[in-house]
């Protein structure tokens, strides 16, 4: 019986709900002391002085870094995951809520207090604070999707073509300001041993922030030590190497001591990126039998002072392959502000772009008069339309089909506030959902003892997602052992390296190494078996390896013996597997069907989804439990992202107002009804050996839109932007 | 934080005197003073613990019931008596924050909540209820969930809570024990609008003590609907409370008050007044709630607020009168 594909329970599951599994902010080390940020109040200007005699006279307090007194810092080039600043290196203020400088004291309350007593004259500028006053004075990116491509691309003439259309839309839609409030705070623990540094930091890729903290405090990677054995949530906040994590260990040398710091939540709207607002405007024009002859979409992130780095959000590239039309283009560019450094968040560029594309052409098929399906059908993409690619494979229509029979699709009534029960309007509302199919080199070694039990190794991480869990199952139907003997280790940099947790990457990345190294482990084991186990000159075929066994034709041999008989402790070996040129062939993607039904007060509008369901085609699932919890997680959060999720940040003072989870609203179990997933059976062994596509983003993008769609449908009120609020709809 | 000490009284008596010291605050659950402050919104030198005085009861006597200040949120909304005759009360407090929240909140904290408004709880910005004089951000800033009614031009912020709107419609008084002795303030009377003194919140003097919560008399055909973005754990957008006295197919007395939408727990008269004496008839309901915003003055983003509150205040007198 194969383990891949088991509900399994995570098997750091009991570590976790009995408070075992220790957390960055958890560690402990004799003479820690404690940082603590002091953040700047105003948006624009330079930092005019300090007054730092209160603060310092306070109880406990060795120290006070600012730019005054700060370390010098350099800045690694070529490390994607390393942030600029702001670092203490200079008095510029670039936006509201800047780190400007470090309290170091005994305790965490003392740090606290003293942060508080910190004085700070500025020198003020004028902050640009709104998006929509600069849109004019938008700017191409440097550095789209790190230089990988171009941030404008099209095929045809859409802009030509636009007019010959018997339906044409021309439209705005827009996404808020988001941040991943993930449960864990970033947190980072470092401590200096001579020129070595051993950090304890929140993070989704501690090979990241190994390279950049080696970069930042110049000294070789090998004598930076990051470990990370649990994050409590990401969702990309924790890819980057972000300050903090780097003024740790800085505080770290000053007071040559370990240095604890854990940002508050308030500090976390400042201090680790954010999804940035999107304006964007789409065109489509239809012939009168819904074939799409021409797209634009043109899309404009906010983003911070080009000061601190670049992150633009990729909202159109779904675009460019989702649908089969002769004619596209589209663009993005960004609109600095006097705001902090945006960066991935949970589905970058697919969650606010399809949300504007999904709206869109749910507005064509409305203005078509035909089924919303019906129309996505009527312009399938067989094959990637932009790269002229075959997919590694696609089976949407098999998600729009199970998605649409699962959710009775079939009974809704075309007409916009046709539904009711009572004072209720009920919506019925669809999108299509799609992320690309990521692939990094990995490293993983595997180890067996002489009790025949296994330890798999890589620098990889647990977002939360279950990495651990997964991973031992591959390793278990590799080395036909129970996942019981198979201990998975991961976080650690000192293990061989493996890509950042982003992108939905990981399980695509690592897994197809483990699978590779638990066969020559299987080889090596054979070796030994062949050489000195008894079966010399036996051929290599006649052997199995199942139940922790040597198998040959007349007897069974345990591993563990072999092992012994070795003279060392264990046996292994280490491989690194990458992606081949099948990206060059393929274009390789996971899909989904989304379908949201929305029961709304018609006197009051308050807007709440009743019923959802999801189907994926999102390759082979290495185990349907930890699946089906990332796909509610996904829909929970397109759920957060339709209807509550929003950063309000002051248009005067560029100031975040509303930097807690108690105005910061996201969805709670009340707001989330019974959501039914539904797996599409399709292993994409072309896209990598252990056919996963990647679980982990796919699952919310597009809810918003079908969110929106039923929104519509229950209301006849098209709202484009998100969250849609009661006064959206209030008629 | 800042560093502050902790004093347990004895008795009341004692808690009045030390509270009475300046920077000293009572800490009942401390939900709310905790957050602000961790926030240095408030920065007491002093909390005066009131849990050793032992003032949890709750006391349903006949037609009156009394509400002792360190009573819990959730025992107060799950007590058969209240649940029976006070049902605006019980859905109110049912309707506030989180059960782990209503575990810890108490009567007297839950009235003295401060308000929600971002500005007011970040010390980054100015903010005339935390330094007077400073400003007011808010009015041409971020204000969706404040106050359309009882506003000045130096502060907007909505008065926040659920279980003080609905202690408008059951007449309640609250009894306050100070240095001077006792004395009982209707709690139509308790919270202040901000004029021009926005960081003086309600009739409070320093020192004294919420010792009581009284309500004369039943109200079981009462209701309390909360309109917001979130299904739970969410603070009102708009709230209505409704207490109405049906006899023979006539209102003989109507009590409505609104909550998130005025500086104060907002008693709604003129609503009152357009339903006594008459019939609970679909024409007469509307034509009273059509009432509810008179006198509002919305700021940018909370204009929704006024169409909100009459639909809100209708849906509740639909409940109550059906
Ligand atoms: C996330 C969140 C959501 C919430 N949502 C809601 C909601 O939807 N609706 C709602 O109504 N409330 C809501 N609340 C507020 C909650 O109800 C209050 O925090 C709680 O009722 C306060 O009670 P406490 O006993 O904890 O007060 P404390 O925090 O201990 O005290 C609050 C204030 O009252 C003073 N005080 C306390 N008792 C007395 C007394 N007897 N005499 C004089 N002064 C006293 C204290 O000095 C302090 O100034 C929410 C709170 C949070 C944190
Ligand atoms: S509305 Fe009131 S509490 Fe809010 S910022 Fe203005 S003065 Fe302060």
């Amino acid at each position: 019986m194969p383990m891949i594909g088991k509900p399994i329970d995570r098997t750091d599951g009991r570590l976790k709900v009995t408070g075992a599994a220790r957390y960055a902010a958890e560690f402990r080390l004799p003479g820690v002391v404690h940082g603590v940020l002091v953040q700047s109040t105003i948006a624009a200007g330079s930092i005019a002085g300090f007054d730092l005699s209160e603060a310092e006279a306070m109880p406990g307090v060795l120290t006070i870094i600012t730019p005054d007194n700060a370390g010098k810092l350099q800045h690694p080039e070529h490390v994607q995951q390393t942030v600029p600043g702001p670092l203490l290196q200079n008095k510029d203020i670039l936006f509201n809520g800047q780190h400007i400088a470090v309290v170091i004291a005994g305790t965490l309350e003392q740090a606290e207090a003293a942060a508080a007593a910190v004085r700070v004259r500025y020198f003020n500028a004028e902050a640009a604070t709104s998006m929509d006053a600069l849109l004019s004075q938008a700017y191409p990116p440097k550095h789209f999707r790190n230089g990988a491509r171009p941030p404008d691309s099209s095929r045809g003439d859409p802009d030509g073509t636009f007019n010959s259309g018997a339906v044409k839309l021309d439209l705005t839609y827009i996404t808020p300001i988001e941040h991943h409030n993930a449960m864990e705070p970033h947190a980072t623990l470092a401590a200096w041993n001579g020129d070595k540094l051993t950090v304890w930091t929140a993070t989704q890729g501690i090979s990241g922030a190994q390279a950049t903290l080696a970069g930042q405090f110049g000294i070789d990677k090998s004598d930076v030590r990051i470990i990370c054995p649990y994050l409590g949530g990401g969702f990309g906040s924790k890819g980057n190497t972000w300050p903090p994590a780097t003024l740790a260990a800085l505080a770290a040398r000053t007071v040559k001591r370990p240095v604890k710091l854990v940002l508050s939540r308030a500090q976390m709207y400042t201090s680790n990126g954010y999804r940035p607002r999107t304006v964007q405007k789409i065109k489509l024009s239809s012939d009168i039998d819904g074939r799409l002859i021409s797209v634009r979409h043109d899309g404009f992130s906010s983003m911070s002072q080009p000061a601190l780095g670049e992150f633009s959000e990729p909202v159109a590239l779904a675009t460019e392959m989702l649908y089969a039309c002769p004619d596209l283009a589209v663009t993005h560019r960004l609109v600095a502000l006097n705001a902090p450094l945006p960066t991935y968040m949970r589905a970058p560029g697919e969650a606010s772009g399809v949300f504007a594309l999904e709206s869109a052409m749910d507005e064509m098929a409305a203005a078509l008069k035909m089924d919303p399906i019906k129309f996505r059908l009527q312009n399938y993409a067989e094959t990637d339309p932009h790269e002229n690619k075959p997919f590694a494979s696609k089976a949407l229509r098999a998600c729009y089909e199970q998605g649409a029979q699962a959710f009775g699709w079939d009974k809704r009534s075309a007409e916009p506030r046709s539904m009711r029960d009572g004072n209720t309007l009920i919506g019925w509302g669809f999108a299509t959902s799609t992320y690309p199919t990521n692939r990094q080199p990995a490293a993983v070694r595997v180890r067996m003892d002489r009790a025949g039990n296994v330890t798999v190794q890589s620098g990889t991480q647990d977002i939360g997602t279950g990495t651990y869990t997964v991973m031992t199952q591959v390793a278990s139907d590799a080395l036909g052992i129970p996942v019981q003997r198979i201990r998975f280790e991961l976080g650690d940099s000192s293990l061989p390296p493996a890509p950042v947790s982003g992108g939905s990457q990981t399980v695509a990345s690592v897994g197809p190494s483990v699978q590779a190294a638990c066969a020559a482990l299987i080889e090596k084991i054979k070796d030994m078996a062949l050489s000195g186990g008894g079966w010399r000159g036996q051929s290599r075929e006649a052997l199995q390896i199942r139940d922790g066994l040597v198998v040959g034709a007349d007897r069974r041999v345990p591993i563990g013996a072999l092992v012994e008989k070795s003279g060392h402790p264990f046996i292994e070996v280490e491989v690194q597997t990458k992606p081949g040129e099948e990206k060059q062939r393929f274009s390789m993607h996971a899909f989904g069907a989304q379908f949201a039904e929305v029961r709304i007060d018609q006197d009051l509008g308050e807007i709440r989804v009743s019923r959802f369901v999801g189907a994926f085609d999102a390759g082979r699932v290495l185990n349907a439990k930890t699946a089906s919890s990332q796909l509610i997680g996904g829909i929970t959060y397109g759920i957060g992202m339709a209807l509550l999720e929003e950063t309000l940040v002051d248009g005067e003072t560029g100031r975040v107002v509303n930097a807690n989870v108690a105005e910061y609203l996201m969805p709670v179990n009340a707001d989330i009804p019974d959501i039914q997933t539904i797996i599409v059976p399709n292993d994409d062994t072309t896209s990598n050996p252990l056919g996963a596509k990647g679980i982990g983003e796919l699952p919310m993008v597009g809810v918003a839109a079908a969110i929106a769609n039923a929104v519509y449908h229950a209301t006849g009120v098209r709202v484009r932007k998100v969250p849609i609020r009661i006064e959206d709809i209030l008629v | 934080m800042q560093a502050f000490t902790l004093t347990r009284p004895a008795d009341t008596k004692s808690a009045i005197a030390a509270a009475s010291r300046p920077d000293s605050a009572y800490i009942a659950g401390g939900t709310d003073l905790l957050q602000l402050t961790k926030d240095h919104v408030e920065t007491p030198r002093q909390l005066v613990d009131l849990e050793p005085l032992a003032l949890s009861r709750i006391h349903a006597t006949g037609a009156r019931l009394r509400l002792e200040p360190l009573a819990r949120m959730s025992d107060v909304a799950a007590h058969p008596a209240v649940l029976r005759d006070w049902p605006v009360l019980s859905q109110a407090l049912l309707a506030s924050a989180s059960p782990q929240i209503r575990n810890m909140g108490t009567m007297g904290g839950n009235l003295l909540q401060r308000t929600r408004c971002g500005y007011f709880r970040d010390t980054g910005f100015a903010c005339n209820k935390r330094v007077p004089g400073s400003g007011c951000p808010a009015i041409n800033g971020e204000n969706r969930m404040h106050a359309i009614l009882g506003v000045s031009d130096r502060c907007i912020a909505t008065y926040p809570g659920d279980m003080a709107v609905a202690l408008n419609v059951l007449d309640a008084d609250i009894e306050l024990t100070g240095q001077p002795g006792v004395r009982k303030v209707p709690i139509g009377d308790f919270h202040r609008e901000p004029g021009d003194t926005p960081h003086i919140e309600t009739v409070l003097q320093p020192g004294e003590l919420i010792t009581g919560i009284d309500i004369p008399s039943p109200a079981r055909r009462s209701h309390y609907l909360k309109v917001r973005d979130r299904a739970s754990f969410e603070f009102a957008l708009v709230s209505a409370a409704v207490a109405l006295d049906i006899e023979d197919g006539t209102i003989r007395a109507a009590r409505v008050a609104a909550g998130g939408v005025g500086t104060k727990p907002w008693r709604l008269a003129q609503v009152e007044a357009a339903l006594t004496g008459k019939s609970p008839d679909a024409a007469t309901l509307k034509a009273a709630a059509d009432q509810a915003a008179a006198g509002a003055k919305p700021a940018k983003s909370n204009g929704f607020k006024i169409v909100l509150l009459k639909r809100t205040v209708l849906r509740a007198l639909q409940t109550v009168s059906a």
